[in-house]
């Protein structure tokens, strides 16, 4: 342990300010090559782009300001929609695959049917596009004429999402478990932890920690694959923009609706960025 | 002639977590190291010996002072680091074997990657060494499936087959078996023989006095005393290297 006290009267040699000197120099030149290609590389795409014969035309239909004023209100409106979904699809997917990916890890005796039916459930529905499923569910399961089963579209579109992102979900977590040390089990069962112990307090929290990054990915993946309910005829963001460009001959709203997803996902993928690198900062500090 | 390798007034400190200012862990360190010597650093936990050794490897930004190796600033920021570490070699504690690659893999990546060996001659190289160490028989097993001394003794080929010009080894047998520690020691015992340099910081006393050239006593960040083993370990001048020589030798 070092006493606290030279740190008050340490002033930086000769030498030292002279390599800070030269580090901020590097600093500085490194600053300038990144800013140089970033100007050389955006420069050639968008002369690319506003040189191309079609340009003109693309500009019309594609990027009018008037148009997207116009068909904003929709758009947003449907837009709401597809976040409402994700915002309750999302959770359910999270427990019902980590319950999933668990399931297919048990070993009690008296799970072992419940094991092999999580297999079949991830290999039937990762097998089958999403947007058969929202079909399946949305049209199927109110055909069935069964009493008391909801008929609304949004409530079926959204199990479809459920199921199948689900199926992607568990087995995330699934490769997050296995990839946790074995002598991380070794040392719970010595503890004299239970299975069930084990998992929720040793391995779960390992395994979750590395899955975040493909985890955002599938979420990002889902916020987008919400849009698949237009599909169905449900008003969300892509069918506002389609139902505005079918009637004005004009795509601009696509672009807009796009926006609006950009802007969902982007701001996510960079707090999970922040989340895991405070976590591996705080894991292997000191660690070499 | 000139020290393989300088240090002056070195400086390292770490951020705080838990409140603000630095902690200094290296404070105004001084070490001059030859051709062929065997510097061992001793001292409690905390004191600095891990980080002093990832400093000279320039696995860690230093706050001030001057390291040279070969008469040539490596402290400096233009300096591309590795190029120093080519010629240094640097083996851990908790061995940082590459799981998923043999044992021989793991001795002829750098050779081949960094060295510029064929893959041929890195093998032949990488045989010879692991034979001469006991370990031909697991040349091609996975390091999982060893023990903890030979994990270490492959770690140590690992160090070995790039000619480094100076190993820095950090308590590589603290993770061992008490019954393991000796082939360990052996293979450094050998490499003193035959005229390598090392700067090794171990617990192990006896090891110390017997294969040192020089020892330094680190305690908060500074090296309290130095001399050769004899001195240091022997006749210590200072009441803090004499207390932590009681504590870690059982009778004197
Ligand atoms: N990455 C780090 N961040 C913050 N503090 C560190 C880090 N690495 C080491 N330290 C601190 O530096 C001091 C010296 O550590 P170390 O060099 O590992 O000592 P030794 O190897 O002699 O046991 C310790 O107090 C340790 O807590
Ligand atoms: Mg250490």
């Amino acid at each position: 342990m070092s006493t606290g006290a030279p740190a008050a009267d340490w002033r930086p040699s000769e030498r030292e300010l002279a390599r800070r000197r030269t580090r901020s120099r590097q600093r500085r030149h490194r600053v300038v090559v990144a800013s140089a290609a970033t100007v050389v590389v955006i420069g050639v795409l968008g002369a690319a782009l506003v040189l191309s014969p079609g340009w003109p035309r693309v500009r019309a239909t594609f990027l009018d300001l008037h148009h997207a004023r116009e068909s904003l209100p929709s758009i947003v409106d449907g837009f709401w929609l597809n976040v409402r979904m994700f915002l309750i699809a999302e959770p359910l997917i999270l427990v019902l695959g980590l319950a999933l990916a668990l399931l297919r890890q048990a070993q009690s005796a008296w799970l072992v049917p419940l094991r092999g039916l999580a297999v079949l459930y991830t290999d039937v529905v990762r097998g089958i596009p999403t947007l058969l499923l929202v079909f399946l569910f949305v049209f199927g399961m109110p055909a069935l004429g069964l009493e008391g089963i909801p008929t609304s579209i949004f409530f079926w579109a959204t199990v479809a999402l459920v199921v199948s992102y689900s199926a992607y979900v568990a087995e995330v977590f699934r490769s997050g478990i296995e990839s946790v040390h074995p002598s991380q089990l070794a040392s719970a069962e010595a503890l004299a932890l239970s299975r069930a112990q084990t998992m929720r307090h040793v391995v779960v929290p390992q395994a979750v920690r590395r899955v975040v990054p493909p985890l955002l990915n599938d979420f990002v993946s889902l916020q987008k694959d919400t849009a698949l309910v237009a599909s169905v005829g449900l008003f969300d963001a892509l069918f506002a923009a389609a139902d505005y460009g079918n009637f004005n001959f004009n795509f601009t709203p696509y672009v807009v609706a796009a926006l609006f997803f950009i802007a969902m996902t982007v701001p996510l993928a960079r707090l999970c960025d922040v989340l895991a690198r405070r976590l591996a900062r705080r894991e292997r500090a000191g660690g070499l | 002639m000139a020290p393989l390798l300088e240090v002056r007034n070195l400086r390292k400190t770490y951020a705080r977590h838990d409140e603000p200012g630095r902690r200094v862990v290296l404070d105004d360190l001084s070490l001059s190291v030859s051709s062929g010597d065997v510097v061992c650093l001793i001292g409690s936990s905390g004191s600095g010996k891990s980080t002093l050794l990832r400093c000279l490897d320039l696995l860690e930004p230093i706050d001030d002072g001057v390291i040279e190796f070969r008469g040539r600033e490596i402290s400096d920021p233009a300096v591309d680091p590795r190029v120093v570490r080519r010629d240094i070699g640097m083996v851990f504690q908790a061995y940082n074997l590459f799981p998923h690659l043999s044992v021989l893999d793991n001795c002829t990546l750098a050779p081949r990657k960094v060295h510029g060996l064929s893959p041929a001659a890195a093998r032949e190289k990488a045989r010879d060494l692991l034979a001469r160490f006991g370990l031909d028989e697991h040349v091609d097993k996975h390091p999982d499936r060893l023990s903890g001394g030979q994990q270490q003794r492959v770690a140590l080929v690992r160090a070995l087959c790039t000619d480094p010009a100076l190993l820095l080894l950090d308590e590589i047998t603290a993770a061992l078996d008490p019954e393991l520690v000796g082939e360990v020691l052996d293979i450094v015992r050998s490499l003193a023989d035959a005229g390598t340099t090392m700067v090794l910081a171990t617990h192990e006393m006896g090891f110390a006095r017997e294969v040192a050239s020089h020892v330094c006593f680190l305690d908060g960040g500074r090296i309290v005393e130095e001399g050769t083993p004899a001195q240091v370990l022997g006749t210590p001048e200072q009441a803090r290297t004499r207390e932590f020589l009681r504590r870690v030798l059982p009778q004197a």
